[in-house]
């Protein structure tokens, strides 16, 4: 910051804190040492783009991320809405199939809008 | 359109330039011409940005405004103008982690005392507890200071060191049960792998050579009640027949100071009515007695006793609480001590930036004991029914506990939700409270515009700090030490 300076403990905390809004845009999901920022799923799609939805022609078989790594990643901890189908409102039952992802995770459909 | 509001905050100026305390955050931001010309016209009503850039763009520039806007607001100094019916939500009551670790554990070992000081809370007309005609027994016994012990270290949980502070009455008039809980202590801690600090606080009046060399072997921390030079001092700390102690007291504690130098010394000192001379009592028990630290606490009472201070009385308190608080800044610029430990302490929370849900850590990291064993909020309580919280035979009572930290939450003290200095004061001692107003879940309103002026005081001795010398402030980095008792 430019114009504040932090003086005691805290304000250095509420800086850290506080830090890069807009995490998207930023080139790498580190964060610098003690900063709790927000979290970044190994090998997400912000950071290797193009992401693992399905690939240019259109297929799921060929990806470095197996699918279902977004219900336990991006799905529950990402802050970025994207990466799984919407099942509050478009697709409530897209897992009624996969009870258990590690081993039904071929069940799992693609979901198109 | 969007207005821009300050958020609760406090201005202060120290080194020559502006700084804010936010609240609840207790955070302290140094300021830019920019940021405080921003903050100056917040604080008197809101704008819309489109105003802001009207009065300030073409003296400080539209993109370096732009940026002050987003920073301020990023750390929560500003923010957009709450409209009615879209208030944030109360602060949040948010409870520490049950159990709990006790961190302090203070020892009422006797209810009696060779003195008798006309403010006393523990005997005067302002007490809680009959300890004359009670049934509390007069003296501890050494079977309940050993189960005290144990309670200690048992609820100690995690923690590595465990603090046991010995109080009374006076401290010293159950000596032999002192030494004997030591040595206890000291095994029963070594056998469990943790440290065990010692520290009591006396009058000095039976302070004698065997006893001074016990406390400087064993690492015995002291501090002495006394008030200052011999006028002072024998105003109100008077023997039974009603003779000053002073002459009794003076020769016992240089004797002290001159044996025991394995831990500083500290005296601690109550100021009451009349005029007061803080910086002569100062200097008296520094410069010509030789404590390495003095505390000054008001006396606790109910108002309108001859001893109880006036309103003018803080005035002119603060007044002088200001003049030492420079003596010390200037002292610790050039990294020299000072003894004035009230600063110091308000210093070590504002570095860490403390935002207190309770004014102190009664019923929580510290509690009292009575000698009868009773478990109660702290010593100014030891031995009351209505705030016992246990007893060490059988530990603490959670549902007591929690009860009673549900009960005196800062969110309850309405009183103290528009006040900058919350963070800090949380409401005030329970005890001054519940002597004041008969309740210890009531604010200390009596003191507020002296807790906020010596807020102030130190967030700018701070401030001088932070700019003058950096360094000095690190040593407040370490863990909090052990919570003062007095």
């Amino acid at each position: 910051m430019k114009h504040l300076k932090a003086v005691n403990g805290k304000a250095e905390r509420v800086e850290r804190a506080t830090q890069s809004d807009v995490v998207a845009l930023q080139r790498t999901p580190q964060q610098p040492t003690g900063g709790a920022g927000p979290h970044f799923p190994i090998g997400c799609s912000l950071v290797f783009s193009p992401g693992w939805e399905a690939d240019r022609a259109g297929g799921t078989a060929g990806l470095c991320q197996p699918v279902e790594r977004d219900l336990f990643d991006c799905h529950i901890g990402c802050y970025w809405p994207a990466q799984v189908p919407d099942q509050l409102n478009h697709a409530p039952n897209w897992t009624s199939k996969c009870a258990a992802a590690q081993k039904d995770w071929r069940k799992l459909d693609l979901v198109f809008p | 359109m969007i207005s821009w509001a300050a958020r609760e905050h406090h201005r202060f100026e120290a080194a020559g330039r502006p700084f804010v305390y936010l609240v609840p955050s207790a955070a302290i931001f140094a300021l830019d011409d920019t940021a405080d010309a921003v903050m100056r016209r917040l604080t008197d009503r809101p704008y819309t940005r489109e105003e802001l850039e009207a009065e300030l763009s073409e003296r400080h520039g539209h993109t370096e405004l732009e940026d002050t806007i987003a920073e301020l607001a990023r750390v929560r100094a500003i923010g957009e103008l709450i409209v009615p019916g879209r208030e944030d939500k109360p602060q949040p009551k948010i409870f520490p982690l049950s159990p709990f670790p006790l961190t302090t554990m203070v020892l009422n070992v006797t209810n009696q005392c060779n003195l008798s000081c006309t403010y006393c809370y523990e005997y005067s007309e302002d007490k809680i507890v009959d300890t004359e005609n009670g049934r509390k027994p007069k003296f501890m016994s050494e079977e309940t200071a050993r189960q005290s012990v144990e309670f200690m270290l048992e609820e100690s949980g995690d923690n590595k060191v465990a603090h046991i502070t010995f109080f009374g009455g006076e401290t010293l008039l159950n000596f032999p049960v002192l030494k004997k809980t030591i040595a206890y202590a000291r095994q029963r801690g070594a056998e469990l792998g943790k440290d065990v600090d010692f520290s009591l606080t006396t009058n000095g009046t039976l302070l004698k050579p065997e006893i001074i060399e016990f406390l400087a072997e064993n690492r015995v921390g002291v501090t002495i009640s006394i008030d200052g030079p011999r006028e002072v001092q024998d105003k109100f700390r008077v023997f039974h027949n009603g003779t000053g102690s002073y002459d009794v007291v003076a020769p016992k504690i240089r004797e002290l100071l001159k044996k025991h130098r394995s831990r500083p010394i500290g005296a601690r000192v109550t100021l009451t009515s009349g005029p007061l001379d803080i910086k002569r009592i100062y200097r008296h028990l520094t410069e010509e007695i030789g404590f390495w630290e003095v505390g000054f606490a008001p006396v606790t009472t109910s108002p309108g006793r001859g001893h109880a201070i006036s309103e003018q009385g803080y005035d002119d308190m603060l007044g002088q609480f200001r003049d030492l608080a420079y003596e010390f800044l200037e002292c610790s610029v050039e990294n020299r001590h000072h003894g004035f430990s009230n600063v110091k302490e308000t210093l070590e929370e504002i570095h860490k930036g403390m935002s207190k849900a309770f004014p102190c850590g009664a019923g929580l990291g510290l509690m009292g004991v009575a000698t009868d064993g009773d478990v109660a909020l702290c010593h100014r309580f030891a031995g009351s029914d209505a705030h016992k919280l246990g007893t060490v035979a059988d530990g603490i009572d959670r549902n007591a506990q929690h009860a009673f930290l549900e009960k005196h939450h800062i969110a309850n003290k309405t009183d103290c939700s528009t006040c900058w200095a919350r963070p800090l004061c949380a409401g005030g001692c329970y005890h001054e409270a519940h002597t004041r107003y008969g309740e210890t879940t009531r604010p200390n309103l009596h003191y507020c515009d002296w807790i906020r002026g010596w807020t102030d005081v130190c967030l700018q001795i701070y401030g001088e700090l932070s700019e003058r010398n950096p360094a000095f402030l690190a040593q407040f980095d370490e863990p909090m030490a052990a919570e003062r008792v007095s």
